[in-house]
């Protein structure tokens, strides 16, 4: 199939239909609205359903209704919505269903601004919504790569029946890259969900449920949930660039930085610098192995992030002292130019240790 | 080949548009290409630009501090841009609506009276092509036919937009192919 020049967000609406998906619910909110719109003309062209409903709240609660009733489905948003979000991927988790969240993150908090930021990190990893839950958290770098983890995406929730959240930033879902789609799959040849509320004739009624009044039950609930999460580490995905060697420095990135990261590193080899770029894909499960084995190797440690760091946290636990790990990060939308990245690693760089 | 471009002038001059063809044709091309428009607060009161590289290696940032080249197409975009640019880069510059010389020494100026020579074919609103055509005979950083074609593409089913927007694109690349034939320390 030929590469086309598609947005980012129109890729990751294009990358659902192409994983089966005919459901959407969702809101506008900038600068995600590029995927409703999108949907909205594409969804009905094959037998699907677009609908832009009265709240994120509403949204998210149709989702449960629609996974629980066994149809793959997805939404997407903007950080502020997100958060309103928040209940329902508690209840979706708890429920056990496959639902694919995107968020396109912008400024925040609070109503913020509508440029792009990371700074919903922790809310994606560590929480969100209350309980002792986990979202499966996947983070593109390239508009190709926003294609192929949506439709991945899909079958991940399915394979854990749980949340999955492609975590997006304003660059990657307003850029325009190339895009091939590799692979597409009808919703009528997709495995059947026995568990799903489908219609009760001639088997017992199945019932998606999360309320758990007996506390010896919901303790066991939640153990099973808790080992769950943990059979998602066969799932972690990372990426490094110049980094098996030692190095002065190594820059830890995901998403929109770590490409900016790239220009830099390049800029810098050219130096003479030996800097390298471990790049997380998945930030649910963590790559703290891999993480740990490449900034070993590495006199220093620079994490780089548009937030006021909050990947930062779980990168100095990985290290653990053994290594001294910096932050730079910029906020409110301003997003770092690979220059000024560049001469921060220098600056650091130039710190005896 | 590593291209950082910069194409800015007021919402509704088309930037966006030529910014696309511009990463279109670089795809068709084989380059690794992106393009990214600013979408903040910028635009309101009018500014558009998009940025586009092109590059025989994967593409990092989509955004450039000191951008290879620029086009430029009305006052406001200049005066924001014109000191970004790299050194001995290219910057297009719509004469119609730029009434200042350009403050840099050190760089490939392509005028352009983008607007007049619009006109002139047909249409004012193809002066965004013109300003393309400049800096496409300057760089040649694409081929100026693949542009047309990816053009042709766009406007498909409707020929006489696509002959005024190529008409616009060859009067703009001839008065860039003689800006670059110039010696250098013009």
């Amino acid at each position: 199939m030929a590469k086309k020049l598609m947005k980012g967000c129109e890729a990751i609406g294009e990358a659902a239909i192409q994983a089966g998906c005919r459901l959407f619910f969702g809101y506008p909110i900038t600068p995600q609205n590029e995927i409703p719109e999108y949907l909205s003309g594409r969804l009905p062209q094959v037998g699907g359903t677009f609908l832009q409903v009265e709240s994120e709240v509403a949204a998210s609660n149709m989702l449960y209704g629609a996974a629980g009733a066994g149809c793959r489905c997805f939404t997407s948003s903007s950080s502020p919505g997100i958060s309103l979000m928040a209940e329902a991927m508690s209840y979706i988790a708890a429920s056990e269903l496959p639902v694919v969240f995107v968020n396109i993150m912008r400024a925040g908090p609070g109503l913020g601004g509508i440029l792009p930021s990371q700074a919903d990190y922790r809310q994606a990893t560590k929480g969100g919504g209350h309980g002792d839950y986990r979202l499966l958290v996947l983070a593109p770098s390239t508009v190709q790569e926003a294609a192929d983890l949506t439709m991945e995406a899909f079958d991940l929730a399915d394979k854990y029946r749980s949340p999955v959240l492609i975590l997006g930033d304003g660059l990657i879902g307003q850029m325009m890259e190339p895009v091939e789609f590799k692979r597409r799959i009808e919703p009528e040849d997709l495995p059947a969900k026995p568990w799903a509320t489908t219609g009760a004739q001639g088997r017992p009624p199945n019932i998606i449920n999360s309320l758990y009044l007996n506390p010896e039950d919901l303790e066991r609930h939640n153990w099973a949930l808790a080992k769950k999460y943990q059979a998602m580490a066969s799932e972690v995905r990372y990426e490094t660039y110049l980094a098996d060697e030692k190095l002065d420095v190594l820059v830890v990135a995901y998403g929109s930085v770590a490409r900016i990261a790239r220009t830099s590193i390049d800029a810098l080899r050219e130096k003479g610098l030996k800097v390298g770029l471990f790049r997380p894909v998945t930030l649910f499960p963590y790559p703290s192995d891999a993480l740990a084995q490449t900034a070993l190797r590495a006199d220093r440690v620079l994490v780089t992030e548009l937030s006021t760091g909050q990947m930062l946290d779980d990168v100095r636990a990985v290290v653990a002292g053994r290594r001294p790990v910096e932050f730079f990060g910029r906020v409110g939308g301003m997003i770092m130019s690979a220059e000024e990245l560049a001469e921060q690693v220098e600056a650091i760089a130039a710190v005896p240790v | 080949m590593y291209t950082e471009i910069i194409l800015a002038g007021f919402g509704g001059q088309g930037v966006l548009l030529i910014g696309k063809l511009l990463a279109y044709a670089g795809m068709k091309d084989g380059l690794e290409v992106t393009w990214m428009p600013a979408y903040g607060p910028e635009m309101r009161g009018g500014t558009c630009n998009c940025t586009v590289v092109l590059s025989d290696r994967q593409v990092g940032s989509p955004i450039s501090r000191n951008p290879h080249g620029a086009v430029v197409l009305n006052l406001q975009s200049i005066d924001k841009f014109e000191s970004t640019i790299r050194p001995g880069g290219i910057m297009v510059v719509n004469t119609s609506l730029i009434n200042r010389a350009p403050l840099r020494r050190d760089l490939i100026v392509v005028p352009v009276a983008a607007n007049q020579i619009a006109q002139e074919a047909g249409s004012a609103k193809a002066a965004n092509m013109v300003a393309l055509g400049g800096f496409l005979g300057a760089s040649r950083v694409v081929d100026l036919d693949l542009v047309k074609a990816t053009l042709a593409e766009t406007f498909a089913g409707r020929p006489k937009i696509v002959q005024l927007n190529h008409t616009c694109l060859d009067k703009g690349f001839a008065i860039g192919q003689a800006v670059a034939a110039m010696p250098p320390g013009r």
